[in-house]
């Protein structure tokens, strides 16, 4: 996978996405779901409002001083005995682990989720090399096993799915014969996994944060399989956004009860991996060999643009979840590996504006996001500012688009042709439905208007000397 | 002391929705205070500004500050949160010209959200409104997250006689309008709207009332395409029924 999840034009994806009634109805029940849990575990919490401030504070400190930090970690991982690597862009990151896998003869590769890997279409690179590649977060699996199908948020990646299609998917292609209960269907398919995690040559991670001043690497997850992809196979690969790092445990500690409250409603996840280098001699497990790939690809751009805050993420999903554009489209109608809020602010200036500019049609501009965000990105300016650049400086727009607007900005900067084109409205029923009358028309009506305006009421009432 | 109030229509209140501006001049009026409108204003510019269109919105920027300043009244008042915010945040585009950026300073620190004025200005929650049924506040997302005016329309609604204000589900969640949003993506902002007006058959009200004319035109009209009998209306049309 890359950034780019569809090749379908945006009409036609978001026209798929609402004729999909069934993933509608999943995405609205588990945003409603995880958006009060959130809510809870927040009120537990006590002073929101501060924690936000604190979080945001240390994610806007570590991008001021990313260089610092980077080459701390650096440091600090390569005393430890890590190998470090930099990957400027999605090849060089894909060639590095190549390299490593090719290097130790490795034929199977467990992985737990990382949407930096998928980012940089690690599992594509491998697979091509032939090299098998098993996902063993339970969400990934299940899209993995029901052939590749794209994920939907990203940190519940299989958010479209109810525990009826997961069933099927399993019972189809690997002999579930069960029924749809959770735990039932986790049994079966940590029966499956397993076997892989014992037979594997190297696992592969990504990196929710590095600590700057120890040199560790840190995963938070839920299932403990990101616990077996960092134990039992003799090479790990770790997968690290270039801005993903905190400086010590106490900014840590700060991030992580933003990002598990946020991501799941929980005080902490069932698993927390805290990992400083390969196995040492008196460890009984861990890997042998420890490489950590830094990848830009693309940060580099975003941290010089206006748009450094969006760098902040902490990938917790929960704008995603707040978003009533996505509750209707899923991640899927974004046509983008980051969708939702983030993905507009984020998508444009991580991967170019060409590409992705209609990607950022996609908000109604409710700011809903901003209210929520644990870290505070001010994601609504960053989506007006990513159409200003779009529309005034890339030009990237339709002819149409700018000919309407442009005609609109000379009607309402002039007072005259202001009045006489509010006087023209008036007769809007006399007209064909044509253009966008027509579009609003098939979702409602009209609204029903009166012959007269409110300045020519205004002019009678003021001559009657009110 | 009388308030004098430079009335600011809004492009919707004026064009579509006369009656929004008229019962908001006749609301303040009743409320004691001095009412002028400049039939010089014209929009706030927002549909360039949400498209991108932000160098293009500039002229109108000025125009309307111009028409909205004239006659140096103390307070500049309109019937929504949604073109308040827009003129509040003029000062962001005229970083480079200091005049017109003091113009903008000026204004924004004279427009008043009309509920928020009524509340916060003349320290009024009582308009002596009368309205028979049940109703339900639809909170625009412009005006309540980005403006900040959350309480003040609550207030007013409060008060008003023989009304029974319930709540209903995804009540915050965006209509789906979003100005050119609802005809740029159609069916998705339809999607959103059919969600809100679902909410709203179920929360079985007589009224739905809101306080930003864009919002309005956008459930009415879905409301109305569906058939259901729910009236939408604006906040000051809902305060200025049943007088005593």
């Amino acid at each position: 996978m890359s950034i780019k999840t569809s090749d379908l034009p945006l009409n036609e994806r978001l026209r798929k996405e609402l004729d999909d009634k069934f993933m509608r109805t999943s995405i609205a029940r588990a945003q409603d779901l995880l958006n009060q849990k959130r809510s809870d575990a927040f009120a537990e919490l006590g002073n929101y409002e501060q924690w936000r401030e604190n979080a945001a504070a240390v994610r806007s400190h570590v991008l001021e001083n990313l260089d610092y930090y980077l080459n701390q970690f650096v440091d600090k991982a390569t005393q430890n005995g890590a190998r470090v690597l930099f990957a400027r862009n999605a090849q060089e990151a894909t060639d590095h682990a190549l390299a490593i896998l090719q290097k130790i003869k490795a034929v199977k590769a467990v992985k737990s989720k990382s949407m930096v890997t998928e980012e940089v279409g690690l599992n594509e690179a491998l697979e091509n090399a032939g090299i098998e590649v098993i996902e063993t977060d339970l969400g990934e699996y299940i899209l993995q096993t029901d052939d590749h199908d794209k994920p939907s948020h990203i940190v519940v990646p299989a958010l479209h799915k109810n525990r009826d299609r997961i069933r099927e998917v399993f019972a189809k292609k690997k002999g579930y014969t069960g029924n749809n209960v959770p735990e039932n269907i986790t049994r079966f398919v940590r029966k499956q996994i397993r076997q892989e995690f014992l037979t594997a040559d190297v696992g592969i991670t990504g990196c929710n944060f590095a600590v700057a001043e120890t040199g560790t690497i840190t995963l938070v997850t839920n299932e403990g399989n990101g616990r077996f992809v960092t134990t039992t196979p003799k090479t790990q690969v770790v997968f690290m956004g270039m801005e993903r790092i905190v400086p010590t445990f106490a900014e840590l500690d700060i991030i992580f009860s933003m990002l598990v409250r946020s991501a799941v409603g929980a005080k902490l996840t069932s698993y927390l991996s805290l990992m400083t280098g390969p196995k040492g001699e008196k460890d009984k497990d861990g890997p042998e060999e420890l490489y950590i790939i830094i990848v830009d690809n693309g940060r580099s751009q975003v941290l010089e643009s206006g748009f450094r805050d969006v760098l902040r993420c902490i990938r917790c999903g929960t704008c995603m979840l707040e978003c009533p554009a996505y509750r209707h489209i899923s991640g899927h109608g974004y046509g983008t590996l980051y969708p939702g809020p983030l993905g507009l602010a984020l998508v444009p200036i991580l991967a170019g504006y060409e590409e992705y500019k209609d990607v950022i049609k996609i908000c109604s501009l409710c700011s809903a996001c901003n209210d929520i965000c644990p870290v505070k990105i001010p994601l609504y300016q960053s989506i007006l500012e990513h159409r200003r650049i779009i529309a005034e400086e890339k030009l990237l727009l339709g002819s149409v688009e700018t000919f309407i607007m442009g005609l609109y900005s000379q009607i309402i900067g002039s007072s005259s042709l202001y009045n006489l084109g509010a006087k023209l409205v008036r007769f809007n029923d006399l007209l064909p439905k044509l253009g966008p009358l027509k579009v609003w028309y098939k979702e409602r009506e009209l609204p029903e208007i009166s012959r007269e305006r409110f300045r020519d009421w205004y002019r009678k009432h003021e001559s009657k000397g009110k | 002391m009388i308030k004098r109030v430079s009335f600011f229509a809004t492009c919707l209140g004026d064009t579509l929705f006369p009656e929004i501006g008229i019962q908001s001049v006749q609301l303040l009026e009743k409320l004691g205070c001095e009412v002028s409108f400049n039939p010089r204003q014209t929009c706030c510019g927002q549909p360039l500004v949400n498209s991108g269109f932000q160098a293009k919105a500039k002229k109108s920027m000025r125009t309307l500050m111009t028409a909205l300043l004239e006659g140096g009244n103390e307070y500049v008042v309109a019937p929504s949160g949604s073109c308040v915010l827009q003129v509040k945040e003029y000062g962001e585009f005229f970083k480079d010209d200091p005049k017109l950026e003091t113009m903008a300073e000026t204004l924004a620190g004279k427009i008043w959200e009309i509920t928020d004025f009524i509340v916060t200005v003349l320290g009024v929650t009582d308009v002596g409104a009368r309205l028979k049924g049940k109703a339900a506040y639809h909170p625009s997302c412009h005006m309540t997250r980005l403006l900040g005016v959350k309480e003040p329309p609550l207030a007013l609604l409060a008060n008003i006689r023989d009304l029974e204000m319930v709540p209903f589900a995804g009540q915050d969640k965006c209509c789906g309008f979003g100005g050119a949003f609802a005809v740029k993506l159609g069916p998705l902002s339809g999607a959103m709207v059919a969600e809100k007006v679902d909410n709203l058959v179920e929360a079985g009200i007589d009224y739905l009332i809101g306080a930003d004319a864009g919002c309005l035109m956008n459930i009415e009209g879905r409301i109305r395409r569906q058939g259901y009998d729910i009236k939408v209306l604006h906040i000051v049309e809902a305060l200025m029924t049943g007088e005593r």
